[in-house]
């Protein structure tokens, strides 16, 4: 496993869109994190059943929708692009049926290579079917196998990036989302997290090696992003939806300390601070990503990104078109500002404009500006294991909101206030030690919700973890 | 007799579970809604009347909620500070004393594994005087048919958050309309808009939890 002691970008003026340490190179020729930020385009089916009838329209359809991408990426001379193909639960049950979309896709990405050089890698994200049962059988059974499954017959067929948006943990995180409990969501991050990562990645990097593909890293999606979306609909607190966005940060660096090397997946809004620590390359979305959910992070995304995405898209008809490729121009044309501003050394200046206008909007995008993932970044190298390093990212991330908030910045509505110190204490009371943290907290969880099992963890006396 | 039935409402209202509950902070050490729906029962209060005062505290919440003035934590400990006191009732409700105002079934559809929604949808249900029969996440249409033949009089709420499994939820409609077309459907999700559920032929589209509740409460009255 891969120590990162020191930030690979340390100088917040060193974290800026289209630049990384440690750039990725792509079969056709992209170089992701060398200067030039590239669209990265998602998309969704309309309203249709997946089944081996429907498996030939589907086909047409994903192949319809990326050779338009592709016409239109050529219109408007786009240097190049990555498609992203994230499957949907039926695909990854039935490998084949991503096999073939992968098939149909590569050869489309290939097609407009060579006629056109194009430019584009092809990311491949099956969803994590694992909790289809449940509880979830983490580390065995048909769901776990199909899904490397799929990894291993589309990697084959084409698919260059390799990623997911892993659930471990997420049996416990959901409850602890909706009743804010603080504990039980850095026990389901910062313990059974962080362990299912390192079992994931351990099968998915091999995968990777032996294709000679590239391991891109994993989200926290179901965690982070579960909690934006439900803060914006005002069910939690924003700041406790940040708190949470900063406790993401060490279960999502598991990836990359087993040897993924990005371009790390759009929907990780932690990618800020992985790109800080790791230098890797990282994909974002942000106001382009409207089509697909809100957020209040619509432009302090675009700051650290080296591929811009809409996150997703269903498939239907614009007066621009369909909408996969309205959305295609749309992240184009952020881009091409993106790398026009590099080109005329301007990029810090851009950047600046983006955070300065979302940050103090909104304790999550707060945490999103650069001197803040800085400051966060460090605070997480400075611990130890994976427990302390969630613990005390929510413990910096709460002072930083805190301060901006005692000193008028940053916007924090008022029934939300009484929730930073709240939090700060309940943090504060947690135990330094993983086995004490572990020991106190598997009492209070249900235990009908997860195989202790598949977490290194036991159930002895209520209270014992391996 | 009054005041303490009040007492009651407020606990519910600010989820005060019982004295030795800490939350909510300004209510530390004082009695809560466990203590104070025995003692009222000890004294005599008709059991129909402390659960009028409960739904009254719930729907109380439920309203600061939808007014986006509480969270759902705040939502959640009132539902905690319901169930203490549906504890005391139990025994009225079995001898029917005093009924639910029905039963509701829920579910997300076949194919879809997601279930905080519908998780928030049950809680506000449960806490306006329902009881709930969760048949969890993937539901097939075929498992939401023999809950209904469990519990014939029931309602029912299908739950979809992806695109693709809208026709599963349709096909759900369908289905339970086909065998039972007086049974009332609800359907929500964040695909899912009042030109679907109109289509589907689904009662009801839900936007938000509360919705639910409201036009339960519509079509228990």
């Amino acid at each position: 496993m891969k120590k990162f002691n020191t930030l690979a970008i340390s100088d917040p003026e060193g974290l800026v869109f289209g630049r990384s340490t440690y750039p990725v190179t792509t079969r056709r020729g992209l170089v992701i994190g060398d200067g030039n930020v590239y669209p990265e385009l998602n998309f969704t089916l309309p309203e249709i059943e997946i089944s081996e009838t429907t498996l030939p329209t589907i086909v047409t359809m994903y192949q319809s929708i990326v050779d338009e991408a592709c016409k239109r990426a050529c219109e408007l001379q786009c240097p190049g692009l990555v498609i992203e193909f994230e499957t949907l639960i039926e695909m990854t049950l039935n490998p084949h049926f991503a096999l073939r979309i992968t098939e149909t896709i590569n050869s489309v990405l290939d097609k407009y290579h060579e006629n056109h050089g194009l430019k584009s890698a092809l990311r491949l994200t099956p969803n994590d079917t694992r909790d289809k049962k449940r509880p979830p059988s983490m580390r065995s059974g048909p769901l776990l196998e199909n899904m490397l499954k799929t990894f291993s017959l589309c990697a084959n067929a084409g698919a260059e990036l390799l990623s997911i948006e892993s659930t471990g943990g997420k049996e416990i995180h959901d409850d602890a989302l909706i009743s804010c409990d603080i504990a039980k969501a850095l026990f389901a991050l910062g313990i059974m997290g962080v362990r299912d990562m390192s079992f994931l990645w351990e099968r998915i990097i091999p995968i990777a090696e032996d294709v000679g593909t590239v391991a891109a890293g994993d989200t926290a999606c179901g965690f982070g992003n579960t909690a934006m979306v439900l803060a914006e609909r005002k069910f939690i607190p924003r700041v406790f939806a940040a708190v949470i966005r900063a406790m993401t940060i060490p279960r999502s660096l598991v990836a990359y300390e087993m040897g993924a090397v990005g371009p790390g997946k759009d929907c990780g809004y932690e990618n800020p601070f992985i790109k800080a620590i790791t230098g890797y390359p990282m994909a974002m979305e942000g106001k382009s990503a409207a089509c697909a959910h809100t957020s209040p992070l619509g432009n302090i995304a675009a700051a650290t990104c080296d591929l811009w995405s809409n996150e997703s898209v269903q498939n239907i008809k614009l007066l621009g078109g369909m909408a996969p490729t309205v959305s295609l121009e749309q992240l184009a044309y952020d881009c091409r500002l993106m790398n026009t501003a590099t080109k005329k050394k301007q990029m810090v200046t851009l950047r600046n404009l983006m955070v300065e206008s979302d940050t103090y909007h909104d304790p999550q995008a707060l945490i999103l500006s650069p001197e803040n993932v800085i400051l966060i970044s460090d605070t997480i190298l400075n611990r130890t294991n994976h427990y302390t390093m969630t613990k005390y990212a929510a413990i910096k991330a709460l002072e930083i909101i805190e301060k901006a908030h005692n000193d008028g910045l940053c916007v924090i509505p008022e029934n939300e206030v009484s929730w930073i110190s709240m939090l700060g204490d309940l943090l504060s009371s947690l135990p330094d030690q993983t086995e004490t943290f572990i020991e106190q907290t598997i009492p209070l969880l249900d235990a009908k919700k997860f195989r202790p099992e598949d977490y290194e963890l036991r159930l002895k006396n209520q209270a014992t973890a391996v | 007799m009054n005041e303490k039935v009040e007492q009651i409402t407020l606990c519910i209202k600010r989820g005060k579970i019982n004295k030795a509950s800490l939350f909510p902070p300004d209510m530390k050490e004082q009695d809560g809604a466990d203590e104070l729906v025995k003692r009222a029962i000890d004294n005599g209060v008709k059991p129909s009347d402390i659960l009028d005062a409960c739904m009254k505290g719930m729907q109380e919440i439920g309203t600061l909620f939808s007014q986006n003035k509480v969270f759902v934590p705040d939502l959640l400990m009132s539902a905690k500070a319901m169930s203490a006191a549906m504890e005391h009732l139990k025994p009225y409700f079995q001898s029917g004393e005093v009924k639910r105002k029905g039963t509701f079934i829920i579910g997300t559809v076949t194919g879809d594994l997601h279930d905080i929604g519908k998780n928030l949808v049950s809680m506000v249900v449960e806490g306006s005087g329902w009881e709930i029969v969760d048949l969890g996440v993937d539901v097939s249409p075929e498992k939401f048919l023999e809950a209904l033949q469990q519990h014939p009089e029931s309602a029912v709420g299908l739950s979809a958050l992806l695109t693709t499994t809208m026709p599963a939820m349709a096909q759900t409609v369908k289905a339970i309309k086909g065998q039972n077309p007086a049974v009332k459907v609800l359907v929500g999700g964040a695909p899912i808009s009042q030109e679907f559920a109109e289509k589907t032929r689904a009662d009801c589209y839900c936007p938000d939890p509360q919705s639910a509740a409201d036009y339960l409460a519509g079509i228990a009255a």
